[in-house]
């Protein structure tokens, strides 16, 4: 049974003071559902993803008491694409016809932190400092750049391409552009990595309503085709966050697999892509994401990034809302905004940062600890 | 100054010549660090302690030059902070170890470059101890 996105509503990304998670999850819900032209009763279920809140259920208190089956989600960086997962299974069971899927979150400023014994990692491991997720995009892209001759001046490139983006984003966290030398020139947190190179955890939700695709014209003309979504872990022998330790073998990470089976499920190859949407947690993610994603082969984004390939009017347009760099990473909405980026890109509604050429397909990717990717693809 | 390892059973201390302390299957013959009672290849429950070889080559780095969250890190902060390195050393034949480096220059650190375990002071603990950890240096 295929399954149809009918809705999708947006709570902008950034700093809200005095605005709960919960509320900002509540209003895009509300945004979604006017977005499919349907009533908080007519949901038959849904799924919330959230980091910072315990129960996104909750939202129900704001919405309306209907008894439906609500169940939390958390999946890491793939919180959102877990939730979306989950959503659309539940409609191919049959069990229900419509449905949603919300993720939201309001974090601290700054890096995040944890009990490393809580990722099987032991206690002298975070005491000494490594368990810390930058450090390892660092040595992540550092290694990518020494093997595949990437240069400093494409990172720089690509934050500079997704804040142009974020500056034609309403929803944006961040929409100052900055030149190449300001972000190569800012702090270096952990080399070759520098502080305007990093997305900041912020404050955010994003809600997507799903249908059985049979009933999709019910509700919308341009209804947009959940033609696969993926979750996968790591396997013994990826480059992974936090690790101790790696064995000698050596195999490709879970965005790798999560991609190549959602490419099986979907009957579309990477070359039919229109819009891409990638988790660019640092602009080292974005370059290594558009390889691991069959996009490009290893080293080739040198010369994509050059030939300004990745732009909105480029033959491979990559995160034209500027993705994580411009938005932050409220970590339960994040890959629920890249389907609502996606969704509006292939209506046609995506204003300033449309990608012309009417767009018929639209990929989105979620990476994040411990080893954990999620994939989804849409088509009209 | 009494010196005491960060934790015990991740390298032999006191000893002229520190090795860190891994496991190996005895099924199919994996190694790992630190020490786990299980096998994350076979998922076998017999496994062996294995002292580590002291030296391999610099598979991975990067630079640490913010203070890190706290908890967990428990290092000098603030004004004491000093930057570090950090990466993974391939050990030939055995696991590539995340370390701190000794070296913390970027132009001083390549992949591939040749790198020795040395055991180095990390803090002065509330007791006066000087807590010690293991790190991996460039070859003299």
């Amino acid at each position: 049974m295929d399954v149809a996105i009918v809705g999708v509503g947006l709570h902008p990304f950034g700093r809200f003071a005095g605005m709960s998670a919960i509320e900002m999850g509540a209003i895009a819900v509300r945004r979604a559902l006017a977005d499919a032209g349907v009533e908080w009763r007519d949901i038959q279920f849904a799924f919330g993803g959230s980091y910072e809140v315990d129960n996104p259920d909750a939202v129900v208190a704001l919405l309306g008491l209907t008894g439906i089956p609500f169940t939390d989600v958390y999946n890491g960086c793939a919180t959102a694409a877990s939730a979306l997962t989950m959503a659309a299974n539940t409609i191919r069971l049959g069990d229900y016809g419509l449905g949603i899927a919300v993720g939201m979150d309001k974090h601290l400023s700054g890096a995040f932190k944890a009990d490393p014994r809580q990722y099987a990692c032991p206690t002298w491991y975070g005491e000494l400092g490594q368990f810390l997720t930058t450090k390892f995009f660092g040595m992540k892209i550092n290694k990518y750049m020494h093997d595949h001759g990437i240069s400093h001046s494409t990172l720089a490139k690509v934050v500079a391409k997704n804040l142009r983006n974020g500056a034609l984003n309403p929803n944006a966290f961040r929409r100052k552009p900055l030149s190449e030398e300001e972000i190569l020139g800012s702090p270096m947190l952990n080399y070759p990595l520098t502080q305007y190179m990093f997305c900041s955890p912020d404050e955010g939700a994003a809600a997507v309503v799903l249908c059985n695709a049979e009933h999709a014209h019910r509700y919308t003309d341009t209804p947009i085709y959940l033609r696969a979504t993926t979750v996968r872990t790591r396997r013994l022998g990826a480059f992974e966050v936090h690790s101790p330790w790696l064995p000698i073998e050596e195999t490709v990470g879970p965005t790798v697999d999560a991609s190549r089976a959602a490419f099986e499920m979907a009957g579309i190859g990477p070359e039919e892509v229109d819009v891409i949407q990638l988790q660019d947690t640092d602009a080292g993610a974005e370059v290594i994401h558009l390889a691991e994603n069959g996009f490009c082969a290893d080293g080739d984004q040198e010369k994509l990034v050059a030939e300004g390939a990745l732009e909105i009017g480029g033959p491979r347009p990559v995160n034209t809302d500027g993705g994580l760099i411009a938005n932050g990473e409220p970590i339960g909405a994040s890959g629920l905004r890249q389907v609502h980026e996606v969704v509006l890109q292939l209506r046609g509604q995506a204003g300033d940062r449309q990608v012309p050429g009417r767009p018929k397909v639209g990929y989105t990717q979620l990476y994040g600890a411990p080893g954990t990717a999620g994939v989804s693809i849409l088509s009209v | 100054m009494t010196q005491v390892p960060v934790a015990e059973g991740v390298f032999t201390w006191p000893s002229d010549e520190p090795q860190l302390i891994g496991s190996r299957c005895t099924e199919c013959g994996i190694i790992t660090f630190p020490v786990q009672d299980s096998c994350p290849r076979c998922a076998s429950t017999a496994m062996a302690e294995q002292l580590l070889a002291r030296r391999g080559r610099l598979w991975a780095w990067t630079t640490q030059e913010f203070s890190p969250p706290s908890p967990p890190y428990t290092g000098p902060s603030g004004d004491a902070f000093v930057p570090f390195g950090v990466g993974y050393v391939e050990l030939p034949g055995e696991v590539k170890v995340e370390t701190r480096l000794t070296e913390a220059d970027p132009d001083m650190l390549a992949e591939g470059m040749e790198m020795e375990l040395v055991v180095v002071p990390f803090r002065i603990d509330d007791d006066g101890n000087e807590i010690v950890t293991f790190a991996f240096g460039p070859v003299a």
